[in-house]
């Protein structure tokens, strides 16, 4: 072994493989390109003060909104490829892709997807909404929200650099021992799998501490629990799942870590391993993770419904009950993923039934929705439709969840494209739709641009069609007894079905493509689509109180709270946020700080020394981390005063912007 | 043979659910062979097929009425509706909640009355009486990538082609010496792990004469895809000439032969050995236990270490 470059070598790096070269150049080009924009137009100064030092959460946000699109469309290639290959691959075709490359493609779409798309897209809508709904200035603890964005970047960017050296892992997503043991698996693959999770896991673990402590405890004076806006309790139950689940993971991953570098046997098959054990580890994180995406998402659409529906969210006890439960029946329903364990009836049962009973707050979340439209003046606007288009799709995803809960049923569609179907239906109906609906929400808020309707329409029904196209042909496939992550297939009467697949997924890139056209179109033409009010959607919550961006200290005042509703019920009274009878003070801010930005970086280093066992890299790093850390705590001069004058000229120039609209 | 084993009384309002069902739209889905799942040939299919339909036209009480009700009040209560009747401040009922909290919970209490009685009716492990026929016992291995099924009574053994004859009940014994898979004849039984160092068991009858397609249900690595076997089930007297076959082909399953087979192979041919090594799961499974746990004691789950 190589003292310098530990186990990486030359022939590590694919160059025979023109697929990974040709994505690994159109990414480098892509980077320089941006590289290359921003030295041109001298914005490196601004980019390093704006956003990769800043601690204001919303710019921290924004970056993981950008994090999770930029890398959506690396795990939407690989569903590309997938697709390609499955609607080719009928014996005796092998298709283009060989199972040692189609296997890392698919293992690497279920981790981007799960943890640096719909992890980064959730963490960054909390992040933009969350202390502005609660009328706080920023997070409780700025710093910590910097360092969980550049650890999540650094996991990232581990699973991006697999690409070039070596390889990813040939194990699915979940990485099951033995196979992801070093005597089935002996390349850098799960290394790479183990590391990039660690990492972005601590990053989403620190996260869910740093909003459970800014909602406990930073809510504007008058807002009790009950009167929190739905998406900020959805966020609670979130990241006390994210606090109580992500720990397993962390030791899970560690664990099956030690059997990979120090010989140890958890999970082996011989040694007295238990791989059944992983399994259940994993599941014991694994479930209560599908709740953390999902239920931000509920609370999005539960903003979205209420505001463009003109009412009051229905039953706003009830949601609130229905959270909390969903949250707590999450912890106790894992075993559903392994039925075919070979557990008793009795654990089996249990465990189905305990599963179906999460539909029945979930089934009260749908009602609540309804009823909010019931009675109300619905506006079609864009994330008006990405909810109605969820709670048809969800409510499928939830029928096939409940079946899929029937120990009996599960038997025969366990593994089988049926439920790839089902969480596809729940993931993409429930999750994406929803960060979409998020995202074109608070987009205003985030920038002071309003996204164009007309492409953010045409995203949507690309996609909702897209989605019909390309899921409901894998539940018929189930049903045909075909199963998941075959690289070719014997059938022939299964072709057809995965050819439509496919065509549906070319439909969901032509809504990529609005999406990505949308954002680059409304940023092109922002000074038409400027949001100057501060509220464009006539909103119902605080966030719409401040203008569009906030100012840094988001509030110059505090608000006062005296119901649910808090905006809208100012504005019934009339003015609210806009008079103001006491002089303007000085407002307290946290200071920028590069130690974030430099932890991530060194983790990646770390990681990556880990993967390949360069360990010189594995000390520096972890000292250069160590150092940054220390260097930041003993810093004092972290905080500074925003002057009263300053202030009262940017609440001024605030409140004439409103005017004007 | 009873079904639903406690609710007897009740069996004709499950048949109309089920007919319900069908009429929901399910018709097209059963009909035909192409659909292994819903096209069972045995008991045991045939009832985890009635459990799908009755579950999800169960649900479709609920799924149906908030579809439809979605896009009504989504249409009516459009913003350019005068004609519609809006109240901004209308927020709460306390008769519609209870509703929407009880609908579901019944469907949920009903779904879950269903889910006890049948996973315990359809618990592999559950032995299956038929016609008072000897239960045919069946060994199964899990190799890279290939089934090997190890007859002990015949005293020989096959690899991706295992047979057996109709209404007779087969135990099958299956474990791993490798990394997990899943076995699975979707046209007959559902799935059940295979995992080193461990025994689960499955039970099945075929009903009709036919060859099934078996598979394993789990990824295991680079040759998964052609990890797939024949399952004949014949006539009694087909079967005896099935055997007679395979223990003509005279070529012994010993360790040598063992460990030629446990080679990483994709899209492994048939082959027939005798005699078949009855011992061999056992040993496989103590290859990875140390210390073979006393008799009786299992592991808390019944995938135990075999005793």
């Amino acid at each position: 072994m190589n003292l310098l470059l530990g186990k990486l070598t030359l022939d590590q790096i694919p160059y025979q493989e023109p697929i990974i070269m040709g994505a690994v150049g159109g990414g480098a080009l892509l980077v320089l390109a941006v590289a290359a924009a921003i030295t041109y137009y001298g914005r490196w100064t601004w980019l390093w003060s704006e956003y990769l030092t800043s601690v204001d959460h919303k710019k921290i946000g924004i970056m993981y909104v950008l994090l999770g699109l930029v890398m959506l469309l690396r795990g939407f290639t690989d569903a590309v490829m997938m697709r390609i290959q499955q609607s080719m691959s009928l014996d005796p075709n092998p298709g283009y892709l060989p199972p040692h490359h189609y296997d890392q493609v698919f293992s690497a779409h279920g981790v981007i997807m799960i943890f640096f798309v719909a992890m980064p897209l959730v963490v960054g809508l909390m992040n933009i909404a969350v202390p502005l709904q609660i009328g706080a200035r920023d997070v409780a603890f700025p710093f910590l929200n910097s360092l969980s964005f550049w650890l999540t970047f650094s996991g990232a960017m581990l699973i991006n650099a697999s690409l070039v050296f070596g390889e990813f892992a040939k194990t699915g997503w979940a990485a099951y021992p033995p196979l992801s043991e070093l005597s089935f698996s002996p390349d850098v693959g799960v290394d790479y799998y183990i590391w990039g999770l660690q990492i972005s896991g601590i990053g989403t673990l620190l996260t869910g501490v740093n909003f459970l402590a800014t909602i406990l405890r930073m809510r504007a004076p008058g807002m009790k629990m009950m009167r929190m806006p739905i998406f900020v309790w959805t966020a609670f139950c979130t990241n006390v799942l994210i606090v109580a689940a992500f720990p397993i993971l962390t030791v899970t991953l560690a664990l099956l870590g030690l059997d990979r570098y120090i010989g140890t046997h958890f999970f082996t098959n011989d040694g007295g391993g238990e791989q059944m054990m992983y399994v259940n580890l994993f599941w014991a994180w694994g479930h209560p993770e599908v709740y953390i995406l999902v239920l931000p998402a509920f609370g999005v659409f539960s903003e979205v419904v209420a505001t463009f529906s003109g009412k009051p969210i229905f039953g706003y006890k009830s949601m609130v009950w229905a959270t909390v439960a969903i949250t707590f029946f999450s912890f106790v329903v894992w075993l559903h993923h392994f039925f075919t364990m070979g557990a008793g009836a009795n654990v089996n049962a249990f465990f189905g039934i305990a599963t179906m009973i999460i539909a029945v707050p979930t089934g009260v979340k749908m009602f609540n929705w309804l009823f909010t439209m019931f009675r109300g003046r619905v506006r079609f606007s864009v994330p008006m439709l990405w909810s109605i288009g969820f709670i048809i799709t969800f409510t499928i995803g939830g029928m096939t969840g409940v079946l899929l809960a029937m120990p009996g049923a599960d038997f025969v569609l366990h593994n089988s494209l049926f439920l790839i179907a089902h969480f596809h239906n729940t993931i993409i109906g429930g999750v994406v739709f929803g960060m979409f609906a998020g995202i074109n929400y608070w987009f205003p808020k985030a920038t002071g641009i309003r996204l164009s309707e007309p492409l953010g329409r045409a995203s949507f029904w690309c996609w909702l069609i897209g989605f019909y196209v390309a899921f409901m042909p894998l539940y018929v496939l189930g049903f045909m007894g075909m199963t998941r992550r075959l690289n070719h297939y014997p059938n022939p009467e299964w072709q057809p079905w995965l050819i439509l697949a496919a065509v549906g997924v070319a439909i969901i890139a032509v809504g990529i493509l609005c999406t990505v056209l949308q954002i680059v179109y409304s940023i092109w033409k922002h000074e038409e689509l400027r949001d100057t009010t501060g509220d464009p959607w006539d909103g119902r919550t605080l966030e719409w109180a401040t203008s569009s961006p906030p100012p840094i200290y988001n509030f110059a005042e505090t608000p006062q709270v005296t119901e649910i509703d808090a905006w809208a019920n100012m504005k019934a009274n009339g003015g609210g946020m806009f008079v103001r009878s006491t002089p303007y003070e000085g407002i307290h801010m946290p200071k920028n700080t590069p130690a974030g930005l430099l932890m991530g970086l060194f983790s990646i280093g770390l990681g990556f020394g880990l993967v390949w066992h360069i360990w010189w890299l594995v000390g520096v790093s972890a000292i250069a981390m160590i150092a940054a850390l220390l260097v930041r705590l003993f810093d004092d001069d972290i905080a500074y005063i925003i002057p009263a004058d300053e202030v009262k000229d940017t609440e001024m120039r605030r409140l004439a912007g409103a005017g004007q609209s | 043979m009873s079904f639903f084993r406690g609710l007897t009384p009740s069996k004709s309002r499950l048949a109309r659910l089920r007919s319900a069902s069908l009429l929901l739209g399910f018709t097209l889905l059963s009909a035909g062979c192409r659909y292994a799942v819903l096209d069972p040939s045995g008991p045991i299919a045939a009832k985890e097929k009635q459990l799908i339909l009755i579950s999800t036209g169960l649900m479709l009480l609920v799924v149906v009425p908030v579809i439809i009700l979605t896009l009504v009040f989504a249409f009516w209560y459009r913003a350019s509706n005068t004609r519609a009747n809006a109240m901004p401040n209308w927020a709460h009922s306390n008769a519609i909640e209870v509703v929407v909290w009880t609908v579901p919970l019944l469907i949920v209490i009903t779904l879950g009355w269903l889910a006890w009685t049948t996973t315990h009716a359809l618990d592999p492990y559950r032995p299956i009486e038929e016609n008072g026929k000897k239960t045919l016992e069946i060994d199964v291995v899990a190799l890279d990538w290939k089934w090997l099924f190890v007859y002990p009574e015949q005293n020989i053994a096959s690899v991706n082609e295992v047979a057996f004859p109709v209404d007779t009940p087969v135990h099958f014994k299956i474990t791993s010496d490798t990394v997990m898979n899943s076995f699975f004849i979707p046209g007959l039984a559902g799935q059940i792990y295979a995992m080193a160092g461990m025994r689960t068991e499955l039970s099945l009858v075929a009903n009709k004469p036919g060859t099934f397609g078996g598979l394993s249900a789990n990824y295991s690595g680079a040759g998964f895809s052609g990890m797939r076997f024949n399952a004949l089930a014949t006539s009694d007297a087909d079967f005896e000439a099935w055997t007679r076959k395979v223990a003509a082909s005279g070529h012994p399953l010993d360790e040598a032969a063992y460990g030629e087979l446990a080679k990483k192979q994709e899209n492994s041919p048939v082959v027939y050995y005798a005699p078949g090594n009855a011992g061999l799961l056992q040993s496989l499974i103590d290859k990875y236990r140390h210390t073979p746990p006393p008799e009786h004691t299992g592991s808390p789950m019944n995938a135990s270490a075999a005793k």
